[in-house]
C-alpha cells in the first residue's frame, strides 16, 4: 500500500515537473456538461486547478446539459485556434461532424468521464473510470472483510437502468462470485438519493428481522449508504460494526462517516480526470507520443484506516 | 352524528382501499403489521408508511384545496426543494432555529403568493402559471446550495426530521395536526364553502360577493407553506438539503392523492381527509414493494394502474354506462337510500 502510494505519488510529482516544463502556454478547450451533481463541480474545480498548476491557459464552456451547445463550444474554440479540447460529452451520439472539423483543424481531441459513439481515430484518447471495475474493488474488500465468514448482503441500486447501476452491480456480483458465504439477500433502487437510500433501507431493516439478519451494506453511491447509515442508527445498530457499510464515490460526507466508524469503506471515482488528459496532451505535443485510446483512471479503495478525516479536509473545497 | 356519518360515507370507498392494501401486503408479508417500542418511539412498517407518507401528505393538503378552486400547483416539488435548501442555509450560517424555520416557511409563502398572483391577478392558466416555478425553481434552490448537498448538524432542526413525539415520528405529528387545523379551519367556516363556490364557477362567485381573487392567491399561498414545511421535513431527515432531488416528481404523487382521495381535477367539493387517506394509500404501496422484495419496475406499473382505474370510473362516459347497465340496480339503491 505504502509503496503503491509512494509510487503514485512519485508519478504526480514527475508529471507535474515534466507537464509544467513543456505544457506551459499551451490552450486548452474544455467543455463540460454543466454543474449537475456535486461530483460534476470537483471535476470542474480539479481541472481548473491542474491547469492552473501547469501553466495551461483554460478556456472553460458550461453546457447546462445541452449537447448544441458543447458543439457550439467546440466549434468556437476551433475557431480560437486553441492546441487541445477536452469534452466531457453530455450523451453518446452524434458527435460524428464536430469531432470531423476538430480533426480537419489538427486539434486533439480527449474526451473526459463518458464516451462517444463515434470512430476511435476521431479523438486522441478517452479517460475515464471503469464501472464494473469499481463494483469489483467494492466486492474484494467486502469478501476479504468477512473472511469466510456467513454474510448477508443488501444491496441498493443506482437509478434503475442506468450504466452505473448496471455495471456497479456486476462488478460486485464478479467479485462475491465463487464466495458462498456471502449473499445478495435483497437488492432495491435507491434512485442514488439519501432520500431514498434512507427509506429503502428502512424496508430492508424491516423485512430482513430488524436487521438482525443483514451483515453488510453494499450502496452505488455514497449518498444512498449516508442515508441508510441513518436508517440503521434509528433502528438501534451501530452501522460500521453490526451492519458493514461499502459504497462508491469517494464523497467528503462518507469520509465524515467513516470518521465516526459509522461507514467502513469507499472507492473513489476520482473527479481529476484532467490530470492523466493533460499529461497524455503534453506528451502527445512534445514528441507525438500517441496514448492508448482509453486511459482508465485508479478505482481507489479508501478504508477507515486511510485517516478520512484528513480526505474529508482536501476534498471539502473541491465543490463536491 | 348525521353529519358524521355522512362524511364516513365519502370516506368509505378511500378507507375500504387502504384497508385492502395493507392487508394485501401483510398476507405477503406477516410483520407488517407489528409494531413495538424501540429507544421510546413506535417502531414498525405501518409506522413507516405514515412517516415516509409525510412530504406527499403535507403537499396534499394545500393541494386539495388549490385543486378545489379548479386550479393545480405543479410547483410544489421545486418549493420542497428551494425551502430546504433555505432551512439549510440559514441554519448553517448560524441562525437560530425559530428564525430559520420563518424564513423558510415565508419562502414558501412568497412561491405560493408568485403563482397565486399569475394565476388570480394575470389569469394565467394554472397549469402553465405553476409550471414557471416548477422549471424555474430547482434551479433557485441550486442557486442556494451552490449545486452541492448542504448538510448541517443543528439538533432542533434535525429533530424535525427524525425526531419523536408521544412515541410517533416527528413528520406524522406535524402532517396530522396540520391536517385537521386546515381541515377544522375550511370546514368550521365558511371559507371551504367559498372555495367550493369559486371552483365551481368563479364568476358566478364574484357576483355574488365573494373575493376570488383573494381566495384564490390565499389557496397557492397555502399550497406554498404545505411545500415549505415538506420541504423541511425531507432536508431534516436527510440531514442536509440535496437541491437536485429534494421533492423531484412529488407533485406528480400529490395530485394523485387528490385524486385517489376522491377529489375531481375540475374543481368543487373537495375532501382534505380523503386525500390524506389517498397519499398513505399510495406509501402503503410504495412501501409494501420495497418489502415484498419485487424490482422497483412494479411500484410505478402499479401506481399508473391505480391512476387509471380512477380515472375510468370517474369518466362521465362510464358513469353513463353504468347508469343504463344497472338502472335496476341504481333503483333499488334509491330505494334503499330513501328506506334509511
Amino acid at each position: 500500500m505504502t509503496l503503491k502510494t509512494a509510487l503514485a505519488s512519485a508519478t504526480i510529482l514527475a508529471a507535474c515537473m515534466f507537464g509544467s516544463a513543456s505544457a506551459a502556454d499551451m490552450t486548452v478547450g474544455f467543455s463540460q456538461i454543466g454543474s449537475e451533481s456535486g461530483w460534476r463541480a470537483a471535476e470542474t474545480t480539479l481541472t481548473k486547478q491542474q491547469a492552473e498548476s501547469r501553466g495551461i491557459d483554460l478556456k472553460f464552456a458550461d453546457a447546462q446539459q445541452k449537447q448544441e451547445n458543447q458543439i457550439k463550444a467546440i466549434r468556437s474554440f476551433i475557431a480560437q485556434g486553441v492546441d487541445a479540447i477536452l469534452v466531457a460529452p453530455v450523451v453518446a451520439t452524434g458527435w460524428d461532424d464536430v469531432l470531423t472539423e476538430a480533426k480537419d483543424a489538427e486539434i486533439p481531441v480527449v474526451l473526459l468521464d463518458r464516451t462517444v459513439d463515434a470512430s476511435e481515430d476521431l479523438y486522441l484518447t478517452a479517460v475515464t473510470s471503469d464501472l464494473v471495475h469499481e463494483g469489483n474493488v467494492a466486492g474484494k474488500w467486502l469478501v476479504d472483510t468477512v473472511a469466510g465468514k456467513p454474510c448477508n448482503v443488501v444491496e441498493l441500486q443506482g437509478t434503475t437502468g442506468s450504466s452505473p447501476a448496471i455495471d456497479r452491480k456486476k462488478g460486485f456480483e464478479q467479485a462475491l462470485s465463487g464466495n458462498d458465504n456471502l449473499k445478495i439477500v435483497r437488492s432495491q433502487t435507491g434512485d442514488f438519493t439519501r432520500t431514498k437510500g434512507k427509506e429503502v433501507m428502512e424496508s430492508f431493516l424491516k423485512a430482513e428481522n430488524g436487521g438482525k439478519d443483514i451483515c453488510a451494506l453494499y450502496a452505488h453511491n455514497d449518498d444512498m449508504a449516508v442515508g441508510a447509515i441513518q436508517a440503521i442508527k434509528e433502528a438501534g445498530l451501530k452501522p460500521g460494526t453490526d451492519i458493514l457499510v461499502v459504497s462508491i464515490d469517494a464523497v467528503p460526507d462518507i469520509f465524515q462517516a467513516m470518521a465516526a466508524g459509522e461507514a467502513n469503506a469507499t472507492v473513489e471515482l476520482t473527479p481529476n480526470m484532467a490530470g492523466p488528459a493533460f499529461d497524455a496532451l503534453a506528451a502527445y505535443k512534445k514528441d507525438g507520443t500517441v496514448p492508448p485510446k482509453w486511459i482508465q483512471t485508479e478505482s481507489k479503495l479508501y478504508t477507515q484506516k486511510d485517516d478520512p478525516m484528513k480526505v474529508y479536509e482536501e476534498k471539502k473545497g473541491l465543490g463536491y | 352524528m348525521n353529519a358524521l356519518k355522512s362524511h364516513l360515507l365519502r370516506l368509505a370507498p378511500q378507507i375500504v382501499v387502504l384497508i385492502a392494501v395493507v392487508l394485501l401486503i401483510s398476507l405477503a408479508f406477516p410483520d407488517f403489521l407489528t409494531l413495538q417500542m424501540q429507544n421510546g418511539r413506535i417502531y414498525g412498517s405501518l409506522i413507516d408508511v405514515l412517516n415516509r407518507g409525510a412530504p406527499v401528505a403535507l403537499l396534499a393538503i394545500g393541494m386539495t384545496i388549490v385543486i378545489a378552486t379548479r386550479g393545480i400547483d405543479l410547483s410544489v416539488g421545486a418549493v420542497m426543494a428551494i425551502c430546504g435548501a433555505v432551512a439549510a442555509a440559514s441554519i448553517t450560517s448560524g441562525h437560530s432555529l425559530v428564525y430559520t424555520l420563518a424564513l423558510a416557511l415565508a419562502v414558501g409563502m412568497l412561491c405560493g403568493l408568485w403563482n397565486g398572483i399569475l394565476v388570480a391577478v394575470l389569469d394565467i392558466q394554472p397549469i402553465i402559471a405553476t409550471l414557471v416555478l416548477m422549471v424555474a425553481g430547482r434551479g433557485i434552490a441550486q442557486l442556494i446550495t451552490e449545486g452541492a448537498i448542504l448538510t448541517f448538524n443543528h439538533p432542533g432542526l434535525i429533530f424535525i426530521g427524525s425526531g419523536s413525539f408521544l412515541g410517533l415520528p416527528m413528520p406524522v405529528v406535524i402532517w396530522l395536526a396540520f391536517g385537521v387545523a386546515i381541515t377544522l379551519l375550511v370546514r368550521r367556516t365558511a371559507l371551504g364553502m367559498l372555495v367550493e363556490a369559486l371552483g365551481i364557477n368563479r364568476r358566478a362567485s364574484t357576483l355574488s360577493g365573494v373575493s376570488t381573487g383573494v381566495l384564490l392567491i390565499a389557496a397557492y399561498i397555502l399550497s406554498g407553506l404545505c411545500a415549505a414545511i415538506a420541504g423541511v421535513i425531507a432536508a431534516a431527515d436527510i440531514k442536509g438539503a440535496d437541491a437536485n432531488n429534494a421533492g423531484l416528481w412529488l407533485e406528480l404523487d400529490a395530485i394523485l392523492a387528490v385524486v385517489v382521495g376522491g377529489n375531481s381535477l375540475l374543481g368543487g367539493r373537495f375532501s382534505i381527509a380523503a386525500s390524506l387517506l389517498g397519499a398513505m394509500i399510495i406509501q402503503a404501496i410504495n412501501t409494501g414493494i420495497l418489502l415484498s422484495g419485487f424490482p422497483p419496475e412494479f411500484n410505478l406499473i402499479i401506481k399508473a394502474a391505480i391512476i387509471v382505474l380512477i380515472l375510468v370510473v370517474q369518466s362521465p362516459r362510464v358513469r353513463d354506462l353504468s347508469a343504463w347497465f344497472g338502472r335496476s340496480g341504481s333503483r333499488e339503491a334509491a330505494v334503499k337510500q330513501e328506506a334509511k
